[in-house]
């Protein structure tokens, strides 16, 4: 498949900003995964033949960084920190709460991260990388369904504003 | 009573709503207005003026940034200025804070600190997860380029600079500085073995300045009002202001920024309003996850990075103070750092990866009622293998800090809680014990 006219012209302007264009493989990877909603093995292929890397090389630096999702995860990824100021201010329980709501559900992806540099606003979460604290499960989980309905409106998957560059 | 001394953080608490915005930078923050001085001023006048000012990197190690600074190699170009902006060290968010809500002080300072090295590629390295601090970040860099404080020929100085923002992509280890290096370079971060520093050989092997974004972001400040004016603030060699992280069980969490020498109570009680619900303070962590705790008895101790190392046996680290009430248990806290010392370790030096996960599951189980009465001893040997003495300063048989960092909060649990944890191991086993024996008979 490789990369599309306007895809390649986007890339190349990311790459030549760079004086040795493989620093633009972790630039790259968000790119592919905002295209397509994961790291696919596709978006892998593309990003080495673009560099001129191999896909295990690609792939050996993607697999290194939570960010990037080497498997479908849906339309919103919600990151609940559990690390020690949201421990001691109900983050493991706010996890707990909505990854149960959210077993079943195909477009949230609910995830347990560390700390997410935001310990005034514990416990708190992210939602496609937008900050939300401190929660409780009811009022987290109508957070989320104000994204899902549209009336929040979400970054990308990879926390970029939608329509702007990297 | 204890009280703030805003610098970095003054303008975004004044115009909290739009302190981000070129026009209200530019019109009440005197945005861009240091850059001239400094070119007047000359390279080496400015390493000299920061070496004047004592200012220390604000990102954890505390290393002289002038002093940083003046190992570049003479004549070695190109060079590179790396602006760290991972923050990952469990319990600080200033560095969050500074970008999202004052990100052209930062660009700022990067352009007279690339001048200053002679660097005319800076990069900021931003942690992945601040959507919004990059978009503020990357906007504040196009406002600079707009008005042609960026790219070449800077104020007709005949000085060149372009500057990238570089997100990260979810990864602790990307704040080290050599990790940050190879993160950049688009391989996994994984930290160098040094020497070389990254001063003779950084970024693409050249010579390269490292410094976190509050360091970076003190700079205009320097350069406005000059070194001394800097070192004349703070206590013996940690001079200037910090801001100081502060969460957990206290009434007021959040960033202060202090003159560095007042007390631990000042900032815990006086500022963020002490523990919360007039609960006693069981113990605190006074500089970031991965430096060893302290005691209510400590409270009284200056915030001296020197002191705090020589006397307390710990550090201000990264300034992220986290405060436990009497409720907590500090089994539960240890498990949880040493879960994300297991998650975080990156793998390249044996005594870190197989040292941290084998830390959580002997904490796991000591937690979970499941622990022998020799376990603690058993964590302290696993740790000799990580951090030989086990004694701060600590010594290590890894490459970064990421190894001794596992074992802070164990040798904190020998140092003021073994008594405790020991009476509780012994009785879990004995319940053990005698569980076994109904169960048989």
């Amino acid at each position: 498949m490789a990369f599309s006219t306007a895809e390649r012209r986007r890339a190349e302007q990311i790459a030549g900003r760079y004086p040795q264009s493989r620093s633009a493989t972790l630039p790259l990877l968000h790119m592919v995964q905002d295209r397509d909603g994961w790291v696919t093995p596709q978006g892998i292929e593309d990003v080495a033949e673009f560099l001129g890397l191999t896909p295990a090389l690609v792939l050996g630096t993607c697999s290194f960084y939570t960010m990037f999702k080497t498997a479908p995860v849906g339309r919103l990824v919600v990151s609940v920190c559990t690390n020690i100021a949201c421990l001691v201010n109900g983050g493991p329980e706010l996890y707990e709460h909505l990854r149960r709501e959210y077993a079943a559900s195909d477009d949230v992806f609910v995830e347990e991260v560390e700390c997410l540099a935001a310990c005034d606003l514990a416990p708190v979460l992210q939602v496609n990388y937008e900050f939300h604290g401190p929660l409780t499960g009811e009022t987290a989980v109508a957070l989320v369904e104000r994204y899902r309905a549209g009336e929040l409106k979400a970054r990308t998957i990879s926390g970029a504003t939608r329509g702007a560059d990297d | 009573m204890a009280v703030e001394t805003p610098m970095v953080t003054k303008f975004l608490r004044e115009r909290p709503d739009d302190s981000w915005q070129y026009e209200t930078a530019r019109a009440y923050n005197n945005a861009y207005t240091r850059i001239e001085k400094a070119f007047a001023m000359g390279s080496e006048a400015i390493v000299q003026e920061v070496q004047k000012s004592g200012l220390r990197g604000k990102g954890g190690a505390g290393f002289g940034a002038g002093q940083k600074w003046s190992f570049l190699p003479k004549d070695v170009f190109p060079r590179y200025l790396c602006v760290n902006g991972d923050e990952g060290e469990p319990a600080t968010f200033k560095d969050h804070m500074i970008v999202e809500r004052d990100p052209h002080q930062l660009v700022e300072g990067v352009i007279i600190t690339a001048f200053a090295i002679q660097a005319n590629h800076a990069f900021i390295y931003l942690r992945g997860e601040f959507g919004l601090g990059a978009e503020r970040l990357q906007a504040a860099i196009d406002d600079a380029y707009a008005h042609g404080f960026l790219g070449t020929n800077i104020g007709g100085s005949g000085f060149d600079l372009e500057l990238i923002l570089h997100r990260g992509a979810g990864c602790y280890i990307a704040g080290d500085e050599t990790g940050l290096l190879s993160s950049l370079e688009g391989e996994r971060a994984m930290p160098r073995i040094k020497p070389p520093f990254p001063a003779a050989q950084g970024l693409y092997a050249a010579p390269t300045v490292v410094n976190n974004v509050e360091t970076i972001s003190t700079i205009p400040h320097i350069i406005q009002h000059g070194g001394e004016w800097y070192a004349a603030m703070g206590v013996n060699k940690s001079t200037g202001t910090r801001v100081f992280s502060v969460s957990g069980h206290v009434e007021r969490p959040g960033n202060y920024e202090v003159e560095l020498g007042i007390t631990f109570r000042d900032l815990i009680e006086g500022l963020a309003g002490g523990v919360r619900g007039g609960k006693e303070m069981k113990f605190f962590i006074p500089g970031g996850a991965s430096s060893p705790w302290l005691l209510p008895e400590h409270l009284d101790s200056p915030l001296d990075m020197d002191y705090a190392g020589a006397e307390l046996r710990t550090m201000l680290g990264s300034g992220a103070i986290t405060v436990f009430d009497e409720t907590t248990d500090p089994l539960l806290v240890s498990w949880r750092l040493a879960k994300f010392y297991a998650h975080e370790s990156c793998g390249k030096c044996t005594p870190c990866r197989e040292g941290s996960s084998w830390i959580e599951k002997v904490l796991y189980r000591m937690l979970n009622g499941q622990g022998r009465p020799e376990d603690l001893d058993l964590l302290l040997s696993f740790g000799n293998n990580i951090v030989p003495g086990l004694n701060a300063p600590f010594a290590q048989t890894t490459i970064c800090a990421l190894g001794p960092s596992v074992m802070s909060h164990v040798v904190s649990l020998d140092r003021w809680f073994r008594d405790e944890i020991v009476e509780r191991l012994e009785r879990d086993a004995a319940r053990r014990t005698s569980l076994q024996i109904v169960s048989v008979s």
